[in-house]
């Protein structure tokens, strides 16, 4: 397995300066959960993203946030962002209407290894919105599904009212040849899916672990546990990535504000390969 | 129809155990189906069973009381469902509900409870049976507490 793909070349959505934000329309905007949402703004230009890449989102006025792209990635006159209202700055990108204006820079980061994957069986793994990130990849292998082997969805979350794309889900259950597993930490009675963690999931997925490439994004706690799962039940430590968060600011490696041991988030990541990664996973002081 | 003891011999939970155990256990088993939303037990009463699931999905569930009940988790086919009835005061501290027709195996709790007493190696192989998910299921319940979603997102 080769490694992680830089990404950051390509037809820049935003500025050629990469510190100059460029101002993008919301052409549309869909709530998916209490606190998430999801905007299409419109591209000037053709986009150029690679899955897992991550653009800053700039709320004039209130601050600056890096949101990985959630949308598919073969339209590319729209950039969709997925965002959870978490703070000031996500609060008030959330709350943007239709029509209203957003800077952007961007694409920032590495991706997930979509044609390194080619040949393989291909395990998606997500935690609540950690979804976001890695919807991107399940557009593009539904879209190349004759190149990968067997194809696995396992997504988490805290409860049915967090689900993600509950349309989508349903669809993708229903797609042929894809393997889709939800589980919620928690749930009414009438809720008819699986409860407990993400890990659950695993050993009812067909795949070959050998042959499975594995792509993890979720808060840091359940990539840990979902990584040492996936490593206990056979997949390689080279052949798992996931996605690092950390405080990104300048997203050029130059601030140095999301420093992750030897690497800058923002440029050697968002999306690492586990191996790179490993032993900063279990580090308390970073 | 299957002998019990060749039920027995399907279910994960059994893998590895000698043929005498088995067939030893064999003597405490039934079968037993559940239709769906059938309650296999609830709260508080006595834990005079436990089961392995055969076929199908257990919903458990703590019932709050103005609220209703939530599902803390769910089990399926190969896995197994009680473990109250090993020590006292031998009572159930969840309902489970059967979510689709559940298939299973019944053990009758005080049968088991008086062969592992009168032959230690037997519950020797239980326990070595019982314990990993139940260790998988506490560190699954801590996970659960620590609201993992809750305020990580981007």
């Amino acid at each position: 397995m080769s490694t992680v793909t830089m990404g950051a070349s390509g037809v820049r959505v935003g500025s050629l300066d990469p510190m100059t934000p460029e101002c993008l329309t919301v052409a549309r905007r869909r709530r998916e959960t209490g606190d998430v949402v999801t905007l299409d703004l419109l591209s000037p230009r053709p986009a150029a993203h690679r899955p897992g890449q991550f653009n800053m989102l700039y709320h004039f006025g209130v601050g600056e946030v890096p949101v990985s792209v959630s949308g598919d990635l073969a339209v590319t006159e729209r950039v969709v962002h997925t965002i959870r209202a978490v703070g000031a700055v996500s609060r008030a990108l959330s709350e943007l209407k239709r029509g209203d204006t957003v800077g952007i820079r961007g694409p920032f980061g590495t991706s997930w290894p979509v044609d390194e994957a080619r040949g393989a069986d291909v395990l998606i793994v997500a935690g609540g919105i950690g979804l976001a990130p890695l919807r991107p990849v399940i557009y593009h292998l539904l879209r190349n599904r004759s190149a990968y082997g067997r194809i696995a969805l396992a997504y988490g979350s805290r409860s049915p009212e967090d689900l993600l794309y509950r349309r989508e889900l349903d669809r993708w259950r229903r797609t042929p040849d894809f393997q889709v597993r939800v589980t919620v930490d928690r749930a009414q009675s009438d809720w008819p899916g699986d409860v407990g963690v993400v890990t659950a999931l695993l050993p009812k997925l067909r795949l070959d672990p050998a042959e499975t490439v594995a792509m993890v994004c979720g808060p840091e706690i359940m990539i840990r546990f979902t990584t040492l799962a996936l490593e206990q039940g056979g997949v390689a430590r080279e052949r798992i990535f996931l996605s690092m968060e950390r405080s990104m600011k300048c997203a050029i490696g130059l601030c140095g504000h999301c420093q992750l041991g030897p690497h800058f988030v923002c440029r050697d990541g968002a999306v690492f390969r586990l191996d790179a990664v490993r032993e900063l996973l279990e580090l308390r002081e970073i | 129809m299957k002998r019990i003891e060749a039920l027995l011999r399907e279910h994960p939970f059994i893998e590895g155990l000698e043929g005498e155990v088995i067939a030893l256990i064999a003597g405490c088993a039934r079968n037993a189906v559940f239709q769906a939303e059938e309650y296999l037990f609830k709260q508080g009463e006595s834990a005079d069973r436990f089961f392995l699931i055969r076929q199908g999905t257990v919903a458990l569930e703590i019932f709050r009381p103005g609220r209703g009940a939530f599902t803390f988790l769910t089990l399926k086919n190969g896995e197994f469902l009680g473990s109250t009835w090993l020590l006292p005061p031998y009572q159930w501290a969840y309902d489970a509900r059967a979510v689709e027709v559940t298939r299973a195996i019944a053990f009758d709790a005080r049968c088991m409870r008086e062969k592992c007493e009168a032959d230690h190696h037997v519950g020797y192989e239980m326990m070595k049976r019982f314990l990993p998910p139940l260790i998988d299921r506490l560190n699954t319940a801590r996970l659960q507490s620590a609201d993992v979603y809750g305020d990580d997102g981007r």
